[in-house]
């Protein structure tokens, strides 16, 4: 008989090598999928895995893709560790690339310096006001902020859509529902010549190494940890849950419109209706599978990256369904929670000692 | 007259998904366990229910296999949670994404084919009552075992023996499993009832709303159904009232598109969510309500020290 025992402290072994075999199951059950789909494993997963990271274009996308879900993942991993669900960074996201597009769109023939960083100003801005409506709404009427932050993904979308096909369409556009290209004024600089990688790499980098010294050296951090392991002694301690509730919303979704409008202005240069594919949610992953650590979260938001680039580059080089990287995605994701057993749990064969049957 | 008739037998059909959906949940829900991922059950009901219903060419079919995919789905859940004690909340996100992701990959020879739509029972006489006779006699069957599965529902919860055990163990799974219930078992059958439930309201979608299969169609009605059970706080009977509210909501909003009123559509379309907010908000207000009757082990843990 198979029984779980509780350790006495979680293992840092196992919480270091967790994610490792989380990994590792994952590329496993891909090798099958692709079998199943009638694709041979290994060039698939060659092409899936290896073949983006062999050239500098592979490399220089891989850090496009990562830099949201790096910038997002930090956001969400801090208010995870609260026990404060924002599920709508989805949203966050879209209201930041909102507010941050409108003002290059409203400064449209302006070429100053300041346009960029009062973009991402108020991109940062756009992403905390609306992770602000579910913060206020859980505090002042207790309504669960899942739902809530959920919910105003799908406005901010639909709000997307209406603005590109109507107020912020490009006039010249063929009523396409897009905006205007952005000018250089509004675009984040590349970083290396002829490739797309840009600027905000440097400041996703920049936020896993202020998340890190935020956690590891001050009381808030300290705080908000104490808040999601025990709740209870938090409330003993005195910790003010509304002030925290409310730190890590904003947070979350400060980081999430930066990442919005960064998308924007660096990867796509415009607004329109598929600025995000799922990047809001596809951080939830990362978050999980750097294990709420920011430098877990960096190297959770290069994996997810891949998966991205890896489903790319598989559907034009063998033909396979670009859907296949949802399905790997939450596979992963399943993995990555059941190997979290191995953390708290030791697994025991055999009946208990002492216990009789 | 005739539109009004017509008016009413689209908000049935936009409600009887939501009050599948909701149903399952809240005996989930009842035991203790929140299942998250109503929307990746509801998706893979919807792909199931029509791929099935394509191949067999019958939508009742295709209705079975919706509802086992989505218990199915619930099983991966319970294996994740109650046996292998992963995090609920985030389990069940997983299981939405791996659900959307799944089903655009199994559905994607499916976009644009058409199907045998489940037909609506025509009763003689009965039927051509104006009115009431489409409106009461005229519905699909599914319509009329929502009514069934949600009356049952709220007999057994509160007049069994096995209402009782369900909701002991859901208000105290400690004491639940020191008389001797088994706590796991229980939360496991609860899951896949609730599993079962969401992907019958997905094929719902698929095989009679619609219905056609498109990626992606459930557009957060799993999430809409979740929010019901809190608007319901946990009461099997005003499920009804949440479920055809937000069913009205749904039809108003593309009525007035049609009547072109002037508002954008992307606007009118915010409606349905928008109104769950709002919903959310006036009900949780009410804390000692929600504390009243809400399950007291909701999304918490279960691991006997032996």
């Amino acid at each position: 008989m198979i029984r779980l025992q509780t350790r006495g402290e979680a293992s840092r072994v196992m919480a270091l090598t967790a994610p490792l075999i989380a990994v590792t199951l994952t590329v496993v059950t891909g090798a099958i999928l692709f079998e199943a789909l009638g694709k041979p494993a290994g060039p698939t997963l060659h092409a899936y895995f290896i073949q983006p990271l062999s050239t500098r274009f592979g490399l220089s996308e891989l850090l496009v893709k990562a830099t949201p879900l790096v910038l997002i993942g930090i956001g969400l991993s801090i208010g995870f560790r609260a026990n404060v669900w924002n599920i709508g960074a989805e949203g966050q996201l879209t209201l930041g690339a909102i507010t941050g597009g409108a003002l290059a769109l409203a400064f449209y023939e302006v070429d100053s310096p300041l346009l960029l960083p009062g973009m991402l100003i108020a991109g940062t801005l756009g992403g905390m006001a609306w992770a602000a409506i579910p913060a206020y709404l859980r505090i002042r009427f207790n309504a669960n902020e899942i739902l809530v932050s959920l919910m105003l993904t799908y406005v901010a979308g639909l709000f997307l859509s209406y603005l590109v096909s109507g107020p912020l369409r490009d006039p010249d556009g063929f009523n396409f529902p897009e905006s205007r290209l952005f000018h250089d004024a509004a675009t984040l600089p590349t970083l290396m010549q002829g490739l797309r990688a840009h600027w905000g790499a440097v400041i996703a980098l920049f936020a896993v190494i202020a998340a890190w010294v935020f956690l590891s050296r001050t009381i808030l951090g300290f705080q908000l940890k104490v808040l999601g392991d025990a709740p209870r002694a938090a409330s003993f301690a005195g910790y003010r849950e509304p002030r925290l509730v409310w730190f890590s919303l904003l947070l979350g979704g400060g980081l999430a419109g930066l990442a919005g409008v960064i998308e924007v202005s660096g990867a796509v240069g415009q607004l329109n209706p598929s600025i995000s594919p799922g990047y809001g949610f596809t951080a939830i992953i990362v978050a999980f599978l750097g294990r709420l650590h920011p430098l877990g979260v960096l190297i959770g938001g290069l994996m997810m990256a891949l998966t991205y680039i890896g489903g790319e580059n598989a559907q034009i080089a063998i033909g396979l369904p670009v859907s296949v990287t949802g399905v790997f995605q939450g596979v992963l994701l399943f993995y990555v929670l059941a190997c979290d057993l191995l953390i708290h749990y030791r697994i025991k064969i055999g009946r208990p000692v002492g216990v009789k049957a | 007259m005739e539109s009004l008739t017509l008016i009413t037998l689209s908000v049935i059909t936009a409600a009887t998904p939501l009050l599948f959906a909701a149903t399952g949940e809240l005996v989930t829900e009842k035991s203790g366990v929140l299942n998250l991922g109503v929307e990746g059950m509801m998706i893979m009901g919807a792909v199931t229910g029509f791929g099935v219903g394509v191949i067999t060419g019958n939508p009742f079919v295709g209705v079975l296999a919706g509802t086992a995919a989505g218990a199915a789905m619930a099983g991966l859940f319970a294996f994740l949670t109650l046996g292998l004690l992963a995090n609920q909340v985030a389990t069940g996100l997983a299981l939405t994404i791996f659900g959307i992701g799944l089903s655009a990959l199994v559905g994607k020879g499916f976009v644009g084919v058409t199907v045998n739509a489940m037909q609506r029972i025509e009763i003689p006489i009965l039927t051509d009552i104006p009115v009431l006779g489409p409106i009461l006699f005229g519905q699909d069957p599914l319509v009329y075992f929502s009514f069934i599965l949600l009356g049952a529902t709220a007999f057994v919860i509160r007049k069994t023996r096995v209402g009782l055990i369900l909701r002991a163990v859901g208000d105290n799974h400690d004491a639940a499993h020191a008389i001797g219930y088994s706590v796991v078992l229980v939360r496991s059958l609860a899951v896949l009832f609730g599993g079962a439930c969401c992907g019958l309201a997905g094929a719902y979608l698929s095989l009679v709303y619609t219905p056609l299969w498109a990626e992606n169609m459930t557009a957060g009605r799993g999430w809409i159904a979740l929010a019901l059970v809190v608007f319901a706080t946990w009461r099997p009977g005003r499920l009804i009232l949440g479920a055809y509210l937000f069913g009205g909501i749904t039809i108003l909003q593309l009525h007035a598109q049609g009547a072109g009123w002037g508002v954008p559509s992307q606007i009118m379309s915010m409606l349905p969510y928008i109104a769950t907010i709002v919903v959310l908000v006036v009900i949780s207000g009410d804390k000692a309500k929600i504390r009243l009757n809400a399950p007291a082990a909701l999304g918490k843990i279960f691991h006997p020290a032996r």
